[in-house]
């Protein structure tokens, strides 16, 4: 299973590493190419403002939106899950729009705001250690999307299809239950 | 149970700065241009390092009402600075909602015997270092991110190198030690001895390290990133140059792709003349910022 993590700024290092702790072969994307051997693909934490530009730059907002339209899981983790959102609350439009959930950017607040709390992740692990940085939150999931996390009545992880999206960061701790989690949705995908 | 401001939360922030440029600023206008470039974060300056150096005196922290109007006018995260050892400035910017602090040896330092106790604050703390005993000291008092300290509003790149070098040649040192000679080597360093077992271990900084003091050029910033830093800060260098739009995409193009030539070629043609540098040796020792800070 070779698994991309986008590579344009953020935190690529650390999913790499979480990836090949749960067995999968993980590389970084920088270049657009790179994606086509790829059988699933990571965006991590990061600035989504500086993300989407570089894609674009790139032409990775294309390649990336065939990528899931060819049915290979993409998994978003913060800056990740507002750029697969469908709809971002307050602006008009969106960067991939491949993922049926509605993001709010910055809802829990500034850094001084930013936390870490253990919560339950149904189908994946009942004392997840999520941290928060700055971190959007899903206001809605679409009709075929299922909630897999919430935080004070805020969903936080939802999945929809070969989609999955994190509002905080799985990268930032050494817990590889989640990275688990997408490298089986990527093995059912494949198969 | 939520905990907020946690040592996991603080060098966190920090680790999704990676790979990226954070660029000075003083008004909204410049913050927004510097947004629109693909800034990680701003910082938010009353003036910037070179015009600082040029007006001498006592530098303080930023009139506030730059510093909000700054974090009213973009999304993404907004540092500011803070004299070493004033922790009362640092606590009225955290008051303000500011997302990371430097407590910055380009300001004139309040203190010349002790810096910030950083652990108290809820808020994270970039700091400058030269070597790796000064970033293991920094870490020590509670830093979250460390960067190079360079010499600021030069527009000369050599003292980056420098400090960034010494560090990474330090930690392949300490990293090739046997366990017996750690003792001596903090002791040596003036590092304090755990941070250094970490570094033995793991061969690097147990936080994101940044380059700062100098970057001028695409170029810079491609070297600053080959030599190991994890993103770069530009202080002086865009808004001091002759098309700051066009300079800041150009150094973001160049962090991100830093060993693409070709890439690095086509983002430097035309982009006007970079900002007015100085050589080193010209600067008085006591007009060196990197010297404050201890």
């Amino acid at each position: 299973m070779k698994i991309g993590v986008l590579a344009l700024q953020g935190a690529v290092a650390e999913h790499v590493r979480l990836l090949e702790e749960v067995g999968a072969t993980a590389v970084p994307v920088k270049k657009v190419e790179e994606l086509d051997d790829l059988d699933g693909l990571v965006i991590p934490g990061g600035e989504s403002t500086t993300i989407s530009k570089l894609m674009h730059k790139y032409g990775f907002m294309e390649a990336v939106q065939e990528f899931g339209k060819a049915n290979k899981p993409i998994f978003g983790t913060c800056a990740g899950a507002i750029l697969l959102a469908k709809q971002i609350q307050g602006q008009d439009d969106c960067h991939l729009g491949l993922m049926d959930i509605k993001v709010e950017r910055n809802a829990f607040g500034r850094q001084k705001e930013s936390f870490e709390v253990l919560m339950p992740v149904a189908g994946v692990a009942a004392d997840y250690p999520a941290v928060f940085i700055r971190a959007p939150y899903i206001m809605e999931v679409g009709e075929n999307g299922q909630v897999l996390a919430k935080h004070e009545d805020k969903i936080v992880v939802a999945r929809s299809g070969h989609y999955l999206a994190a509002a905080f960061h799985p990268e930032l701790t050494e817990d590889t239950r989640l990275h688990k989690y997408f490298l089986d949705m990527v093995k059912e995908y494949r198969s | 149970m939520v905990q907020v401001g946690t040592s996991r939360v603080k060098r966190g922030m920090a680790e999704m700065q990676k790979g990226g440029v954070i660029m000075d600023v003083v008004n909204a206008e410049q913050a927004k241009i510097a947004e629109a470039a693909g800034a990680v974060a701003v910082m938010a300056l009353e003036r910037v390092p070179s015009d600082i150096r040029a007006a001498g005196g006592v530098a303080r922290m930023a009139d506030l009402s730059i510093v909000e109007e700054v974090l009213k006018a973009v999304s993404i995260p907004v540092m500011a600075k803070a004299r070493i050892g004033h922790f009362v400035e640092a606590r009225v910017l955290e008051s303000l909602g500011v997302d990371y602090l430097d407590e910055s040896e380009v300001l004139t330092p309040a203190d010349d015997l002790y810096h910030i106790n950083k652990k108290e604050f809820t808020v994270p703390f970039v700091c400058g270092a030269r070597d790796l005993g000064e970033a293991l000291r920094r870490i020590g008092e509670g830093a979250s991110m460390i960067r190079t300290k360079g010499e600021p509003g030069t527009g000369n790149i050599v003292e980056a190198v420098r400090h960034m070098r010494t560090m990474m040649s330090q930690i392949r040192k300490v990293q090739a030690m046997s366990y017996d000679e750690l003792m001596a080597e903090a002791k040596n360093l003036g590092a304090p001895y755990e941070l250094l077992e970490a570094v033995h271990k793991t061969g690097k900084l147990p936080v994101v390290n940044f380059a700062a003091g100098g970057v001028a050029t695409p170029a810079d910033a491609a070297l600053m990133m080959q030599l190991g830093s994890d993103g770069v800060f530009v202080g002086s260098g865009i808004f001091k140059s002759e098309n700051p739009e066009k300079f800041a995409r150009a150094i973001v193009e160049a962090t991100t792709h830093y060993t693409d030539y070709e890439l690095i070629a086509r983002v430097s043609k035309g982009l006007g003349t970079a900002m007015p540098g100085i050589e080193i040796s010209k600067i008085r020792e006591a007009d060196r910022m990197q010297e404050r800070g201890w």
